[in-house]
C-alpha cells in the first residue's frame, strides 16, 4: 500500500545532473541512451537447472531456475506452468528491510513474468508429462543483490539467460511411477523477449536510470520486444505522467535499442 | 482452437470496435468517507472511498506532501470461482498501479505530513477492473475535495481477432490477443498508467493508444456528470 522508498538526491547533485543531461551526458559519463556496462554470467550455481548473475552497473541480480513436477491448472490440461517470484534482498540497500516481498518484489516479478509468458518464449505445451496429470513447473526466482536503479531489465535479463541455459532431467513414466530420465535436456525455446526501460527525468528521456536517476524521475516506461518486433508487454511506473508523445517517442526508442540488446544477450547465450 | 470474438464488426456483446460498455458512475455513497463513488462499467461493480488528508501514521510521514495510499481488494463473491479475500499478488500489483496512476493528477503538496487513502473495492469484476477504478477512484478524489490539475480516466484497448477494440469485456480480456490498459490526464495530453500483455506490433500500439484516448474522452464527460449531479442537488456537506 505504501510508496516505494526513494533515495534522496539532494539540491546540488540534482542541478549538476540535470546540467549534465542538458549536455547529453549522464554523470556516470554515459550518453543519454546508453546502458552502464553489462555482464552476464550463466551456469552460476551448479545446483540450479539453470541460473544467470547479471551485473548492470551496480545493480546485481542472480536469477535460478528450478524444475519441478505438479499437477496442471484445470484450464490449461495440456500446458506446464511458469512461475516467477522476486526478492530484493535486504543486501540490496540500507532501505530494504527483511520479511515478505514488498510491492516493488512483486511488481518486478509480475512485469518478468509478463515479458517471458508473452513472447511466448517457453513453448509450454512441450513440458506436458501426462496431459491433466503431470506438467513440469518452471519457477525462476530472482534475487537482487545489489540495487543501484533498472531492476526491470537487469532480472529479465538475468531470468530470460536461465532460462536459456536451462538443462534438466526429463520424467518418464515407468509402469505408472515418475522415473528421472538419463540425460539432461534443453527448454523446448521459440522466442527470445528482450526488455528495455527507459525513464523520464525532467524532459529529458533516458535508458537504464540508475537508482539516483529513477529517485529524481517522472516516470519509467519498461518495454519487451519480441524477436519479430512485436511488443509483448508494457509497464509504466512511478508516480509521475508521461506525455503522449514521450510514449510514442520511447516506443520507437526501445525497438532499436531491444534489437541491440538482443545481441548481447544472444551472444552470452551462444558462448554458454 | 480460437473463438470467433467479432462476427460482421460486431462483438460478443453487440458493441463495434470503438463502442463502450454502458457505463454509470455515482457520486457520494458513503456517508463517513471525504469523498466515494461507485461504478458500473459493464458488468464491473466497484465501490472507491476516500478517507483524509488525516493525520499520517510516523513511518509513512512525508514533510512535503501528503502519502498516497491505495488499496485494491476484489470481494470473495467478485468473480465466478470464490476469490480468497488474502490480498493476491496481482492484487498487490493494481494497488501500486492505480496509486501511481492518480498521483500526478493531485496536488498533495497542500497536506505536508498528512495520509490519503483509497480503499477500491470490487463487488463484481469483469475486464478493465481496473481501469474502471481508477475512473472511479478519481471522481471519488474530487468529491472529497482534493486539489487535482485534472481527472483521470482509464480505459483497455487490445487486440480481439486481429482487430483493435476499446473497452474489453471479460471474454475478449481472457481470449483476446492482446490487452492494454491506459489511463490520461486528458487536459496536460498525459499518460498515467500504461501497462500491455499479449502481442502487437508498434503500429498497433500507436493506433491503440489513439484509440484509447478518444474513449477516455467520453468517460471523462460521464465523470464531470456524474460530479454535476450531486453538487447541483445542493447536497455538498463539505
Amino acid at each position: 500500500m505504501m510508496p516505494s522508498k526513494k533515495l534522496l538526491v539532494s539540491a546540488v547533485r540534482k542541478e549538476q545532473i540535470l546540467k549534465l543531461l542538458a549536455q547529453g551526458k549522464r554523470v556516470d559519463n554515459r550518453g543519454l541512451l546508453d546502458y552502464r556496462p553489462l555482464s552476464i554470467a550463466p551456469n552460476v550455481i551448479e545446483k540450479a537447472e539453470g541460473s544467470a548473475l547479471v551485473k548492470l552497473g551496480d545493480t546485481h541480480v542472480i536469477a535460478g531456475v528450478k524444475i519441478g513436477v505438479g499437477t496442471p491448472f484445470p484450464d490449461t490440461p495440456n500446458e506446464g506452468i511458469l512461475i516467477v517470484n522476486a526478492e530484493i534482498l535486504p543486501t540490496a540497500s540500507e532501505y530494504q528491510e527483511p520479511g515478505p516481498p514488498d510491492e516493488d518484489s512483486i511488481e518486478l516479478a509480475r512485469v518478468v513474468d509478463r515479458g517471458i509468458r508473452e513472447s511466448k518464449m517457453i513453448d509450454f505445451t512441450k513440458l506436458v508429462i501426462e496431459p491433466g496429470k503431470h506438467v513440469y513447473i518452471v519457477y525462476v526466482d530472482i534475487s537482487v543483490i545489489g540495487m543501484d536503479g533498472n531492476l526491470f531489465d537487469a532480472s529479465s535479463y538475468a531470468a530470460v539467460v536461465a532460462l536459456l541455459t536451462t538443462k534438466y532431467y526429463p520424467m518418464v513414466n515407468e509402469n505408472g511411477t515418475l522415473v528421472k530420465g538419463s540425460e539432461k535436456v534443453p527448454l523446448p525455446v521459440q522466442d527470445l523477449g528482450v526488455s528495455t526501460t527507459f525513464a523520464k527525468v525532467d524532459s529529458y528521456v533516458i535508458v537504464d536510470p540508475t537508482w539516483e536517476e529513477e529517485s529524481m524521475m517522472e516516470a519509467r516506461l519498461t518495454i519487451v520486444y519480441d524477436k519479430s518486433g512485436n511488443i509483448c508487454a508494457v509497464q509504466k511506473g512511478g508516480n509521475g505522467a508521461l506525455l503522449v508523445d514521450d510514449v510514442l517517442n520511447i516506443i520507437d526508442l526501445a525497438k532499436s535499442k531491444s534489437e541491440e540488446m538482443r545481441k548481447v544477450l544472444e551472444g552470452v547465450i551462444s558462448n554458454a | 482452437m480460437e473463438n470467433q470474438l467479432i462476427i460482421n464488426g460486431k462483438r460478443t456483446d453487440g458493441r463495434g470496435p470503438t463502442d463502450l460498455r454502458p457505463l454509470k458512475i455515482d457520486v457520494g455513497i458513503i456517508k463517513n468517507a471525504a469523498g466515494s463513488s461507485y461504478i458500473e462499467h459493464g458488468k464491473n461493480k466497484i465501490i472507491v472511498a476516500i478517507y483524509g488528508p488525516k493525520d499520517s501514521h510516523r513511518y509513512a510521514m512525508n514533510i512535503e506532501k501528503a502519502t498516497l495510499r491505495c488499496r485494491y481488494h476484489m470481494s470473495p463473491f467478485s468473480t465466478e470461482e470464490r476469490k480468497n479475500p488474502q490480498p493476491s499478488r496481482r492484487e498487490i500489483e493494481i494497488s501500486k498501479v492505480i496509486r501511481d496512476a492518480l498521483e500526478p493528477s493531485l496536488i498533495l503538496e497542500n497536506f505536508p505530513k498528512t495520509m490519503i487513502d483509497i480503499f477500491v473495492e470490487v463487488l463484481q469484476s469483469d475486464g478493465g477492473s481496473r481501469s474502471a477504478s481508477i475512473t472511479a477512484a478519481s471522481v471519488a478524489l474530487a468529491d472529497a475535495g482534493i486539489p487535482m490539475k485534472d481527472l483521470v480516466e482509464a480505459v483497455a484497448v487490445g487486440k480481439v481477432n486481429g482487430t483493435l477494440v476499446v473497452d474489453l469485456n471479460d471474454i475478449e480480456d481472457k481470449e483476446g490477443e492482446s490487452d492494454m490498459p491506459v489511463a490520461f490526464m486528458l487536459n496536460e495530453n498525459k499518460i498515467t498508467l500504461l501497462q500491455m500483455d499479449g502481442k502487437m506490433t508498434v503500429e498497433e500500439f500507436k493506433a491503440g493508444l489513439m484509440m484509447a484516448m478518444e474513449a477516455a474522452k467520453k468517460i471523462k464527460e460521464i465523470q464531470k456528470e456524474a460530479l454535476a449531479k450531486k453538487y447541483s442537488q445542493g447536497e455538498n456537506k463539505k
